[in-house]
C-alpha cells in the first residue's frame, strides 16, 4: 500500500476507535440510567475527557491529510465525511455524559425506575445503540445497504419520544411532586432523541462518501 | 544532525545567490526545498556534495557540515564525499552500458573485485530502488531500453550501490509521467528508513506528500523552514503562504 493510502487507513481506524469509545460511553450511560448506578455514571463522566481528546486528534489528522495530500474524488469525500462524523460522534459522547450527570443529580429526587420503565426509555436507548452499530458496520464494510433501516429506526425513536412526552405529562398531573424530576427527565429524553438524529446524519455522511449522494434536506 | 548549513553565502562571480542560510537536517528524514525558479534551491543542494566546485568563479562563505565535519575542509576528499553524499538529477542520466553495469559502475571504480559482492550489491540496490522485479530478467540489456521512470530508478539504484548516507535529488520526477512520479515518490518515502534524503522540487504537492521538513526559498534567502505539516497547514510567513497558495507575484 502506498504511504498516502495508509494515512487514510489510519484515519479510518482512528474513527472506528472513536466509534467504539462512544458506543461504550452510551452503553454505560444507558445501564447507569436504568439501574440508578452512580458509580458507572461517574465512569462515563470521567471518560468524557478522552472522547474530547480523541475528537481533537482525529480533527488534526484530517487537517494534515488535506494539507499534505490534496485529496480528490472518493478520498476527498472520505476525509470530509470523517470530519463531520467525528464531530457528530463527539456530540453523541456529550449526550452520554449528560445522561450520566442526570443519574447523579436525580439522586436528590429519589429513584424513579418505575417511571422510566413506563415511558420505555430503554427501547429508545437500545435503538440509538443499534443505530451506532449499523452505521459503524456500514463504514467498515463500505456498504450502505442498511441505510434505510437506520433511517427507519430514527423514525421509531421519534414516535417513542412523542409517546413518552405524553405519558410524562399525564404523570405530572397525577404526581405533581415529581414535576421537577420530570422536567429534568425531559432533557434526557431530548438528548436520546437528538442522538438518533445524529446517527441519521452519520448515515447520510457515509452515503455521501460511498455513493456520493447528498441525502440531506431531502424528504426521506 | 546529519547536515547543517551555517551562515552560508554563495556567489557566482558578483552574483549573491545564497544569502545567510542556516539549516539543520536530521538523519533519516526527507527534506524538501521549494521556491520559485532561480531562488537558489539547486545551488544550495549542490553545496552538500561540492558539485558547485566544478563551476568557475564561485565563492562560498560559511560552513556546510556533514555530521561533525566541514565538507569544505582541506582534508576532505571530494571523491569520498560524493560516495557518502549521492546525487540524482532531474533528467535520468544512465551510462551507455547495461542495466547491471550501471549499478555496478561505482563499485568497480571503488576497486571492488569480488563478483559475488558486486552481484549482491546490484540486486540489493535495484530492490531498494523498487526496480528489481522489472529488470531482473534483462540485466544485460542496455539501460537505454528502459522507460524514463525506470531509468530514474536505475540512477537511484546506482547512487545507492556505493553505500551513501545522504541522497540529494534535484527535481528527480519532473521529467516523468504521473505514474512514474508516484513510484519515485513512494521510493523516496521508503528511502528515509536508511538514508537522509534532500529533494528539490518545483511541485509543491510532491514536497507535501513525501517530506518531513520543507524549506521555502526566495531570491537566495531561506524564508521559512519547518515541519512540512506546519508549512502546508499554517505557515508563519506571508510570503510562504502566498507561494504555496499560488498567490505569488
Ligand atoms: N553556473 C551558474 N553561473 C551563474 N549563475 C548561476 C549558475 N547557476 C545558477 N545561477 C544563478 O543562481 C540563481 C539560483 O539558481 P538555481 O540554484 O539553479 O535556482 P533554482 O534551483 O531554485 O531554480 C539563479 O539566479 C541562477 O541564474
Ligand atoms: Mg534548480
Amino acid at each position: 500500500m502506498k504511504h498516502t493510502e495508509s494515512e487514510l487507513v489510519d484515519i479510518k481506524n482512528s474513527i472506528s476507535e472513536m466509534w467504539n469509545l462512544v458506543q461504550s460511553q452510551f452503553e454505560k450511560a444507558k445501564t447507569a440510567l436504568l439501574n440508578s448506578d452512580e458509580d458507572l455514571a461517574r465512569v462515563v463522566i470521567s471518560t468524557e475527557k478522552r472522547v474530547n481528546a480523541f475528537e481533537l486528534k482525529i480533527d488534526s489528522d484530517c487537517e494534515n491529510y488535506i494539507a499534505l495530500f490534496s485529496p480528490v474524488a472518493i478520498d476527498l469525500r472520505l476525509v470530509l465525511s470523517m470530519i463531520k462524523i467525528n464531530k457528530t460522534l463527539e456530540r453523541i459522547g456529550d449526550f452520554a455524559d449528560g445522561i450520566a450527570r442526570f443519574v447523579l443529580e436525580s439522586d436528590e429526587h429519589g429513584s424513579h425506575l418505575e417511571l422510566l420503565k413506563e415511558i420505555d426509555v430503554e427501547t429508545m436507548l437500545v435503538a440509538v445503540e443499534t443505530m451506532l452499530e449499523k452505521t459503524l458496520q456500514a463504514i467498515t464494510t463500505e456498504n450502505t445497504a442498511q441505510a434505510g433501516m437506520v433511517f427507519s429506526i430514527d423514525n421509531s425513536i421519534d414516535t417513542l419520544y412523542a409517546e413518552a412526552i405524553k405519558k410524562l405529562a399525564g404523570h405530572v398531573v397525577t404526581n405533581p411532586n415529581d414535576a421537577l424530576y420530570v422536567l429534568h427527565l425531559m432533557t434526557v429524553l431530548r438528548k436520546i432523541e437528538r442522538a438518533g438524529d445524529h446517527c441519521n446524519n452519520i448515515m447520510e455522511e457515509i452515503v455521501f462518501y460511498l455513493d456520493a449522494k447528498v441525502l440531506k434536506h431531502q424528504k426521506k | 544532525m546529519k547536515l547543517e548549513a551555517k551562515n552560508v553565502n554563495f556567489f557566482y562571480g558578483d552574483f549573491h545567490a545564497l544569502k545567510d542560510i542556516n539549516m539543520k537536517i536530521e538523519s533519516n528524514t526527507v527534506t524538501a526545498f521549494i521556491g520559485p525558479s532561480g531562488c537558489g534551491k539547486s545551488t544550495f543542494l549542490r553545496l552538500f556534495n561540492r558539485m558547485n566546485d566544478l563551476i568557475a568563479d564561485t565563492h562560498l562563505d560559511g560552513e556546510c557540515m556533514l555530521g561533525d565535519t566541514n565538507i569544505y575542509d582541506k582534508s576532505i576528499s571530494v571523491d569520498e564525499l560524493r560516495k557518502t553524499v549521492g546525487m540524482v538529477f532531474q533528467k535520468p542520466n544512465p551510462f551507455p552500458k547495461s542495466i547491471f553495469e550501471n549499478v555496478a559502475y561505482g563499485l568497480r571504480i571503488n576497486g571492488e573485485r569480488s563478483k559475488s559482492v558486486i552481484e549482491d550489491t546490484v540486486e540489493t540496490s535495484l530492490r531498494q530502488a523498487a526496480l528489481w522485479e522489472e529488470v531482473k530478467d534483462k540485466l544485460k540489456k542496455s539501460a537505454y531500453a528502459l522507460s524514463g521512470g525506470q531509468q530514474q530508478r536505475l540512477c537511484i539504484a546506482r547512487a545507492l550501490a556505493v553505500n551513501p548516507s545522504v541522497i540529494l535529488m534535484d527535481e528527480p520526477a519532473s521529467a516523468l509521467d504521473p505514474i512514474s512520479t508516484s513510484k519515485i515518490e513512494e521510493l523516496i518515502f521508503e528511502l528515509k528508513n536508511h538514508y537522509t534524503v534532500v529533494i528539490v522540487t518545483h511541485n509543491m504537492q510532491q514536497a507535501a506528500r513525501v517530506s518531513d521538513k520543507t524549506g521555502f526559498f526566495m531570491l537566495g534567502e531561506l524564508i521559512e523552514y519547518d515541519d512540512t505539516k506546519k508549512i502546508f497547514l499554517n505557515p508563519e510567513k506571508e510570503q510562504t503562504q502566498n507561494y504555496i497558495t499560488g498567490r505569488f507575484g
